[in-house]
């Protein structure tokens, strides 16, 4: 018996894989004219933990669209423009240089920052800010927002550093097979499991204000949409009918959910009103209708519909009517969503036996393909719409999260032991 | 009770071996879907269920019909998937106190929400089966898990036959 014992304890370290692990991030792509910058270490007047500076660093060097320079390769290392000698800057090619300085005010429980990016060509100062005064274990979160201005400064678009991942992970096989739903900082840190369970966990939504998380949820055999709210923890079940209850997609002002349901006789989309639980049904069709996103307006939604025969996009008003069929090419498509523009999709698309991450132009009805594996599912836009992440599956088993920039130059991978799968990228802070 | 907890553990512990082994490149040639649910341990199987005796209808048939297979991307039943419903309606017929739960799953193909609506879709063909076999609605359960709790770890046509199925859970 004890050996028994033994045995499955081997096989589980043998199988299992820790599930709460920091994403690893690596950019596998990058811009051939990224633009030279320095970020200086940031002054304090403490000994606070948080390097500020290499926080600002790692972001924009990741982006693929900056390219950052060693701390090594520093002449000098001011922390105010007064100091700056930008001919230190220019030898070494640079084109911007941030410089900051911190500061812990004696008997305070907070720290000041204060930033300035400079244009060392022309000397001018491009941003001077000084960020609103945080707890000290806050301070990756001012990094985080000092380099989303940097980054719109400089690109013209948002920056998204300040944002965060929802994910699913699991390892394990047949019964003993476990689930875990995660947020995490969207540089991988700071990974938090929110919903843990024997049973499947899926499709995990935010709000648009960010301070929820719907998601699917099964107990004892049946499935359930769950509302999670982030800062006090508690968990709602909203809905539990018999049958299908997935796909729960968020409407822009927060008040209502786009869901699946199969209970009055297949999957079809219903739009439940979370104040009064009202809901209506939105299609009625004997094929498998699901996936459904709400346009940036709040007026119409996409879905996976298989009434042609194979799943492809539709679309329709929130008022109901006659769906519409909006993508042609390649075999399917499926689990479609808006860009925060309205103006593009993000949807996986089947072709050539492999399943990719596209993009479809809703004015002209372009496709583009932007992923390259066989198997990526899940797409979710980044806030900015500059960005879309993506489960993709890795060589040799298990499922990682990628990030491709929807012009299709930067990639990441973001790496983690077991299977990750599912990501949704959260709103920006409000 | 120890021991059937030791029992299922063991179940567990060799499918967790067929795991690894089929998520590693072998040589041996994949086996067809089989026919019957032998050696495959699915969901439900520690759940006791056609282990006892004494209800009639053809018991020890059914333990080795506990699954119907599926083609990719279909919910129609084949001749053996027929076969399967056929023995448990003639059963559950005779014994009007036994429920199951038809549980659909599906390949990792697809997106995980479509499939969720696949592997109903395949449920409800077996629930359509038995129905028209004589069995009470009252006696049939329906779950959908899509593609979240695939019994072979490939990534080929030999995992997916296996892990598009529709397991039938005796409650």
């Amino acid at each position: 018996m004890k050996g028994i014992y033994r045995f499955i304890l081997v096989l589980s370290v043998f199988c299992a894989s820790p599930a709460f692990a920091d994403l690893d991030i690596t950019v596998t792509g990058g811009v051939a004219g990224a633009q030279p910058i320095a970020i200086v270490p940031f002054s304090s007047n403490d000994g606070l933990q948080t390097d500020v500076a290499s926080v600002i660093d790692a972001d924009l060097s990741r982006s693929g669209m900056f390219r950052t320079l060693p701390r090594g390769d520093m002449l000098e290392k001011p922390d105010d423009p007064s100091r700056v000698d930008f001919r230190n800057w220019r030898s070494v090619n640079m084109n911007n240089v941030v410089v900051g300085k911190l500061n812990h005010a004696p008997g305070s429980d907070r720290v000041s920052s204060r930033f300035f990016l400079l244009d060392v060509i022309t000397g001018q100062q491009l941003i001077a800010y000084d960020m609103p005064p945080v707890a000290p274990d806050q301070l990756r979160y001012v990094a985080h927002q000092i380099a989303d201005l940097i980054f719109e400064r400089l690109t013209g678009i948002p920056g998204v550093f300040n944002t965060k991942i929802a994910y699913v992970t699991s390892a394990g096989l047949g019964p003993t097979r476990s689930y875990q739903l995660i947020i995490a900082d969207a540089d991988g840190y700071n990974p938090r499991t929110i919903a843990s369970s024997r049973e499947t966990l899926m499709s995990p939504s935010w709000s648009p204000d960010r301070k929820k998380l719907a998601y699917v949820g099964y107990e004892r055999g049946r499935s359930g949409i769950y509302i999670h709210d982030i800062a006090s923890g508690q968990v709602k079940k909203i809905l539990a009918e018999k049958g299908i209850n997935g796909s729960p997609a968020w409407s822009p002002d927060g008040t209502k959910l786009a869901i699946t349901l199969s209970f009055e006789t297949n999957p079809d989309i219903y739009i439940l009103d979370l104040q009064s639980g009202q809901r209506k049904r939105l299609t009625d069709h004997y094929g498998i209708d699901t996936e459904a996103s709400f346009s940036p307006d709040g007026q119409s939604i996409v879905f996976t519909s298989d009434r042609g025969g194979q799943p492809q996009i539709y679309k329709m008003s929130v008022a109901g009517g006659e769906p519409q069929r909006i993508t042609f090419q390649g075999r399917q498509n499926l689990d479609a969503s808006f860009s925060p523009d309205g103006k593009s999709l993000t949807l996986v698309n089947l072709d050539e036996g492999r399943y990719r991450i596209a993009l479809l132009d809703l004015a002209n009805g372009n496709l583009r393909i932007l992923s390259e594996g066989g198997l990526d599912e899940s797409p979710s836009f980044a806030p900015n719409g500059a960005v879309i992440i993506y489960a993709t599956q890795v060589r040799g088993g298990g499922a990682e999260l990628a990030t491709v920039t929807t012009d299709g130059r930067v990639r990441q991978r973001l790496h983690q032991p077991g299977e990750v799968r599912e990501p949704s990228w959260s709103p920006l802070a409000k | 009770m120890f021991k059937q907890i030791l029992v299922s553990s063991v179940v567990v512990a060799s499918l967790a071996l067929t795991a690894c082994a089929s998520s590693g490149k072998k040589n041996a040639p994949p086996p067809p879907p089989p026919v019957n649910n032998s050696g495959m341990a699915g969901y439900g199987a520690s759940d006791s269920s056609v282990s006892g005796t004494g209800l009639g209808g053809g018991l020890a048939d059914l333990a080795n019909k506990k699954t119907v297979y599926f083609e990719y991307d279909s919910s129609d039943l084949s001749a053996e998937g027929q076969g399967v419903a056929a023995a448990w309606a003639k059963y559950l017929a005779a014994n009007p106190s036994v429920r199951v739960r038809l549980e659909g799953n599906a390949d990792e193909r697809g997106t995980r929400e479509y499939n969720v609506g696949l592997g109903e879709h395949r449920a409800n063909a077996v629930q359509a089966a038995l129905a028209s076999g004589g069995v009470s609605a009252s006696q049939i359960s329906v779950v959908s898990y899509g593609e979240e709790r695939p019994v072979a770890a490939g990534h080929d046509e030999a995992a997916y036959a296996l892990n598009r199925r529709v397991d039938i859970v005796q409650q």
